[in-house]
């Protein structure tokens, strides 16, 4: 049994979609969940998981909240891996991950076909591996390229 | 039973008002997942947020889906194999924080199974073909090389 703790993080809707699809490429490891939206841990057997405020830039109050939760987990769990496919609590997530030198992979929304976005840009300087889902993306922002979910 | 489901986080009323008007044409239920909307349906049932669990059933049971261009509509549509009708938000309409919608729906244009309603007005054919083509289950091929190198790297 392998005891590497990997925190997976994606704000609910097509980001978390997108994660449940990385799942294969961690899944021996000790996974923790984190997601905005109660209920889809279970749908998805993605267990345990833990739900904090959604945030995006436009409320400041719920996405201070939404940091705050996410620092929480991350220090009562200690990854050794954090895992976001989006959007900003996973950049808060990569943050506080490299803070506590954990190995951080950012997974650019397929969703962004012909730009990085925001938040990509934002956890560029937190991600040891900096990914697009996109060839075009990957040549005009120096994300690396590897494939996509769909 | 066509099943549309618009996002959760902005309303999307451009898309599900042209909708209920379709249902009020139509002999097919509508059934809308509407989120933060601020219209009063007419002829479609709608829910502002739906569970997980029901969310499913109603995609499992719907003959044709419609939805805005978010990434999740793909994958579910994807998953279950069902054909897919997308209408990108705008920003310029005030729908979307920027007009990433269009991008994804360029770049999905040609994709089996994705159909692409730019304009609301062009819902209406849409709705009574009977032809359309379901999406292809998500191919390996793409995701693959994708979980190889996250796994090389942690």
């Amino acid at each position: 049994m392998n005891q590497k703790r990997v925190m997976a993080i994606a704000s609910g809707g097509g980001h978390w979609q997108q994660l449940m699809l990385l799942r294969p490429a961690f899944q021996e490891y000790s996974i923790r969940y984190v997601t905005t939206m109660a209920g889809l841990p279970e749908k998805f057997d993605a267990l345990p998981a833990a739900i904090v405020p959604d945030c995006n830039r436009n409320k400041p109050i719920t996405a201070t909240l939404s940091a705050f939760a996410i620092l929480f987990q991350m220090f009562r769990h200690r990854p050794h891996v954090v895992v976001s496919t989006g959007a900003l609590p996973g950049v808060i997530g990569l943050a506080v991950g490299k803070l506590i030198g954990a190995r951080t992979v950012w997974v650019d929304s397929v969703a962004n076909g012909e730009e990085m976005s925001m938040s990509g840009n934002l956890a560029r300087p937190f991600a040891g591996l900096w990914l697009t889902q996109w060839e075009a993306v990957s040549e005009k922002s120096g994300a690396e390229f590897a494939g996509r979910v769909i | 039973m066509i099943f549309a489901t618009v996002g959760t986080q902005l309303p999307f009323d451009r898309l599900v008002g042209a909708l209920d008007q379709q249902a009020g044409q139509s002999s097919e239920e509508f059934i809308i997942q509407t989120g933060p909307s601020r219209l009063k349906l007419e002829y479609a049932t709608g829910f502002k947020q739906l569970d997980p669990e029901r969310f499913e059933r109603f995609v499992e049971g719907a003959r044709l889906l419609v939805a805005h261009a978010g990434i999740g509509s793909l994958l579910t549509a994807s998953a279950y194999g069902k054909p897919l009708i997308i209408v990108p938000r705008r920003k310029s309409l005030g729908e979307h924080r920027n007009e990433h919608q269009l991008a994804t729906a360029r770049q999905f244009q040609q994709r089996i199974g994705v159909h692409i309603a730019w304009q609301v007005s062009d819902l209406g054919p849409l709705l009574i073909a009977k032809d359309l083509m379901p999406l292809e289950q998500t191919g390996a091929k793409h995701l693959q090389p994708l979980l190889d190198r996250i796994r090389t790297f942690i």
